[in-house]
This record gives structure tokens, sequence and C-alpha cells, in this order.
């Protein structure tokens, strides 16, 4: 089934949406869990307190609200596009951010990490060209 | 990598990549929402809601969503990315076999460039 234009076009803007709020979730989620620290799984009451804190920790609650926004993004494109075409796009995230490193900060990126790079965007550049839609409308 | 790591490894990739099936199927379900109007994106959700898929999936999602934050918390982040990279794979074969998509050969070598060069970017 060839995938319309607009049909393309709205598939990879909400995928730029998820990107943007799911890598930004990451971020503000990794700062709170650190401030949270190593959870304990030892015994109920351990994982109970470690839960408690991880609950009452405020960069986690903003990490949960990028991640509601990349939820309410993810769940519209799915009505209508592939599961198999959406989650590897997506991955577009994990080669945005070294290189916002390089490029913003500064950062070291070791060969390996932009190899990584590099086949992340191969990957997505493929799975692009696929149809975005190959079932049929529900 | 001791056996808690492993397995909650395996309940990060398996719940979820299950559960994003379900809420999948959960969408194709009501159908395509075609305009992003919050009224209408509000109905659809609420739509979306009334079945029982979408709570199972949310349930597995959650499910693995903790699990991912222990996790993080145990090992670093140059791990756990890379180890869950194989949620890439399981899910194209979820959505081949359970959400009956067409997967073609280009985007097999997609769903596999992606998986290896997420596991790199992040071990490296």
């Amino acid at each position: 089934m060839p995938a319309t234009k607009s049909l393309r076009r709205k598939t990879n803007f909400l995928i730029v949406l998820m990107v943007a709020f799911s890598s930004l979730g990451d971020i503000l989620l990794s700062k709170g869990m650190k401030q949270v620290g190593s959870v304990s799984v030892a015994s109920p009451a351990s994982l109970g307190m470690a839960f408690l804190h991880t609950v009452t920790n405020g960069l986690v609650w903003l990490g949960i609200g990028s991640f509601l926004v990349f939820f309410v993004c993810y769940m519209l494109v799915l009505s209508w596009a592939d599961y198999s075409y959406v989650m590897p796009a997506s991955a577009v995230g994990y080669a945005v951010v070294p290189f916002l490193g390089y490029i913003v900060l500064g950062e070291v990126v070791t060969s390996t990490r932009w190899a990584g790079v590099a086949f992340i965007c191969l990957g997505v550049m493929l799975v692009g060209r696929t149809s975005p839609r190959t079932t049929e409308p529900g | 990598m001791t056996m808690r790591t492993a397995l909650f490894l395996a309940i990060v990739v398996f719940s979820g990549t299950g559960g994003e099936i379900c809420a999948t199927h959960a969408m194709k379900q009501i159908g395509e929402v075609k305009s992003f109007a919050p009224r209408v994106v509000l109905a659809a959700l609420g739509r979306a809601f009334r079945l029982g898929w979408m709570w199972l999936g949310i349930g597995l999602m959650a499910l693995s969503f903790y699990s991912f934050l222990a996790l993080l918390s145990w090992n670093p982040v140059s791990f756990v990315i890379p180890a869950t990279a194989l949620s890439y794979a399981v899910g194209a074969l979820g959505a081949k076999f359970l959400l009956g998509e067409r997967i073609n050969g280009v985007r097999w070598i997609g769903v596999l460039l992606v998986c290896f060069g997420v596991a790199l970017a992040w071990a490296g």
C-alpha cells in the first residue's frame, strides 16, 4: 500500500516530537534517580522505601511529565502507523544525544560511539524508506 | 552480569515490547486519529482507555519502566541502554507475528542496524 505524502509527513512529525520529549524525559529521570540512590530489593520494606523516594522526587515527576507528552504522541502515531516503523525510527534520539553533546557541549565522542550513531542513522534511513503503514486502516 | 540484572533486563525487553504491542492493537482498534485538535486527541485517548488491551499494555509498560529505573540504579547507563537495544528486534518480531505487519527486507535490515547502532553508541 503506497503511503501518501501527508501520511508520511504527519508520521514523521510525531516521531520528531516523540524523540524530543523522550530525550528530555531520559535526562530528567536519570538526574532524579541519581538523587534517589541505589534501589534495594532485599526486602519489601526497602523496595517500598525506594518507591517512596522515587515518587517524592521533583525531577522524576518532570521526567514523567515529559514521558506523558511522549506517550500521547506515541499513541496517536500508532493509531495509523506500523509499530515496526515507529519504534526503530524513534531510535534516532540515541544518535541526536551524542551529536548534540559534541556540537553544543564540546564533549569528546569516541570513534565507537560515532560508528554507533552512523549505524542508527543508516538504519532509520532504511526504515524511513518503507511505507509507514502496511496493515489495513482499522 | 548477575542473575538479578539478567532477570530485570528480560523483564524490560519482553514486558516493554509486549506492552507496546498491546497498546498498538488498542490504537488500531479505535482507528486513525485524523486531527491534532485537543478535543479530538482527548476523545480518541478516551476511547482507547475503554479497551482492555490498552490497560494490559500500560500495565506491562509500567512494569518495564520500573524495572528500567531499578537497572539504572545498579548499572551505568552505558550498560543498560545497549543491553535493552534487543527490544528493537523483539518488537519487530512481535509486530510481524502478533500485529500482522508486513516487514520487508529493507525494514528488517534497518531494524537490525538500529539495534546494533544503539548498542555500539552506548557501549562506546
